[in-house]
């Protein structure tokens, strides 16, 4: 799988549209899928996981969408 | 003015006998086991490997999968039996009512799952690999806190854990609630997930379970001469409480009255009952005073009656005290023979079926009765859910630290 898929996968699995029939795209802020601060938290720890890095929490807070998440996956791991 | 008045008016329930209150109350009259082999965890190395667990239990059915990921399997039974009882009561919450409508849902163990899993994650991979859900989702009131943040209850909220006692302390302080004047309604019961790891090792250490492996059907058997403990169950029960004007006037359905609640405790000895039956007797015989009832009232007890050599001699001696000559009129049963022991489920679970045992005027049976303790000579129902009238009937729960409680439900004219 490719590092796109891998995001994708995990992040698919923490949000949850309320419109089913809304398009999900990499540039989504996930704040608009209703993810709260735990939600967050506990993505970023999968995407540590996923991955084998840790990510600081300054840059955490950053990571807000798929595309920044692929960003960061590229440059720094 | 006159006490306010409490009665039944939702009901919802995820028993090892069914995954709602209709199947699991015809399964019980139908003398059903729901005890089978533990299927979630290894047992290999278990003493016991049975339990009353869910059978084809389907949580995404009901609930989201944040949900899911954000909850306690605990949390996730209480969610589910509440929808239930709330669905079944027809009660609608609005700007109006929300201040006055509560939820008060305990657990016994609670997220035991969960420390479990969190322990092993904190050894294997480190503090930082702990879940910000972990806490959230393995405390104990959180059952009572998700329901009410689903439907915007914002009455009175919180849990009272009392070991077995756990869902009847719930459900008697609730009515308090109700007559006291801070709520109209209550949501309240008790959630259980008692087949892990090392709450099966743990009972079983404590010497508490049967371990009849061989036979799992059978082994939870009240006041036959052959018990050898509980059986542990999983699953929760939630009734929709409310004040008697307010559901009438709402049109609601009535189930019963909640007429009575009392409580002691037996100050004797941390797992084992007083002597006597003294501490559950006077329990009993608090609850008939708050119901201004008398003895011969009495025509159904749903007992505690676990399956353990001491507990179901001391609760037929308490019965006894009580009722005197009366008990031996008076019908008796022990849901548990089917159901096992659901810990902080089973006190309301088993209020549900003392509330349908009036609705449908039966008792239900004991089952598994194969010959009858000479010590245990009351009328237990055994094997044969029985036709009779019942007008008032209590409900027995007696926990860990000899702490007791008992509710009273009356059929309402």
């Amino acid at each position: 799988m490719s590092i796109e898929e891998r995001v994708r996968k995990i992040v698919y699995e923490y949000v949850e549209l309320d419109d089913k029939s809304k398009e999900i795209s990499d540039d989504t802020p996930f704040t608009d899928w209703h993810l709260d601060s735990l939600d967050a938290v506990e993505l970023i720890m999968s995407l540590e996981e996923e991955f084998d890095c840790e990510i600081a929490d300054e840059d955490a807070e950053k990571i807000t969408s798929i595309t920044l998440a692929i960003e960061y996956i590229k440059k720094n791991v | 003015m006159g006490k306010r008045r409490v009665v039944v008016t939702g009901l919802g329930m995820l028993t090892p006998v069914g995954n709602d209150v209709k199947s699991s109350w015809d399964n019980i009259l139908n003398g059903v086991s729901g005890i089978r082999p533990i299927t979630n965890i290894n047992t290999e190395k278990q003493a016991v490997t049975f339990g009353g667990t869910l059978d084809n239990f389907r949580v995404e059915d009901y609930l989201s999968t944040k949900e899911i990921r954000q909850m306690g399997v605990f949390i996730q039974y209480a969610m589910v039996a509440g929808m239930q009882a709330i669905a079944d009561s027809g009660l609608e919450v609005n700007q109006a009512n929300e201040n006055k409508i509560g939820v008060a849902i305990g657990s016994g163990i609670g997220g035991l799952l969960n420390i479990e899993e969190n322990t092993n994650i904190l050894r294997d991979k480190g503090p930082k690999r702990i879940s910000p859900f972990y806490i959230p989702s393995s405390i104990i009131n959180m059952a009572a806190g998700n329901l009410s943040i689903k439907y915007g209850f914002k009455g009175p909220n919180f849990a009272i854990v009392s070991a077995c006692t756990t869902g009847t302390h719930n459900i008697g302080d609730s009515a308090r609630m109700i007559e006291y004047g801070d709520a109209d309604v209550m949501i309240t019961g008790g959630a259980e997930m008692s087949t892990t790891d090392t709450c099966v090792a743990g009972f079983a250490a404590a010497r508490a379970l049967s371990t009849r492996n061989d036979d799992p059907e059978t082994a939870s058997r009240p006041w036959d001469v052959d018990r050898d403990g509980f059986v542990l169950g999983s699953g929760a029960g939630v009734l929709v409480l409310e004040e008697y004007n307010y559901a009438k006037k709402r049109g609601a359905k009535i189930y019963a009255e909640l007429s009575g609640y009392g409580m002691s405790a037996d100050a004797y000895h941390m797992t084992l009952p007083s002597e006597g039956g003294k501490g559950a007797s006077q329990c009993m015989l608090n609850t008939i005073n708050n119901a201004s009832l008398n003895v011969n009232q009495i025509d159904y007890v749903n007992a505690h009656g676990t399956s353990t050599p001491s507990g179901d001699i001391t609760e037929t001696q308490a019965i006894k005290l009580a009722l005197g000559s009366h008990a031996y009129k008076t019908k008796v049963s022990s849901t548990k023979s089917m159901t096992g022991h659901l810990l902080g489920a089973a006190g309301a679970i088993e209020a549900i079926f003392t509330i349908l045992a009036i609705r449908d005027q039966i008792a239900p049976p004991t089952i598994n009765i194969i010959n009858q303790d000479p010590k245990c000579d009351l009328d237990y129902c055994a094997n044969q859910a029985k036709e009779i009238n019942i007008k008032h009937a209590i409900s027995n729960s007696f926990g860990f630290g000899g702490t007791n409680a008992s509710l009273m439900f009356s059929k309402i004219d």
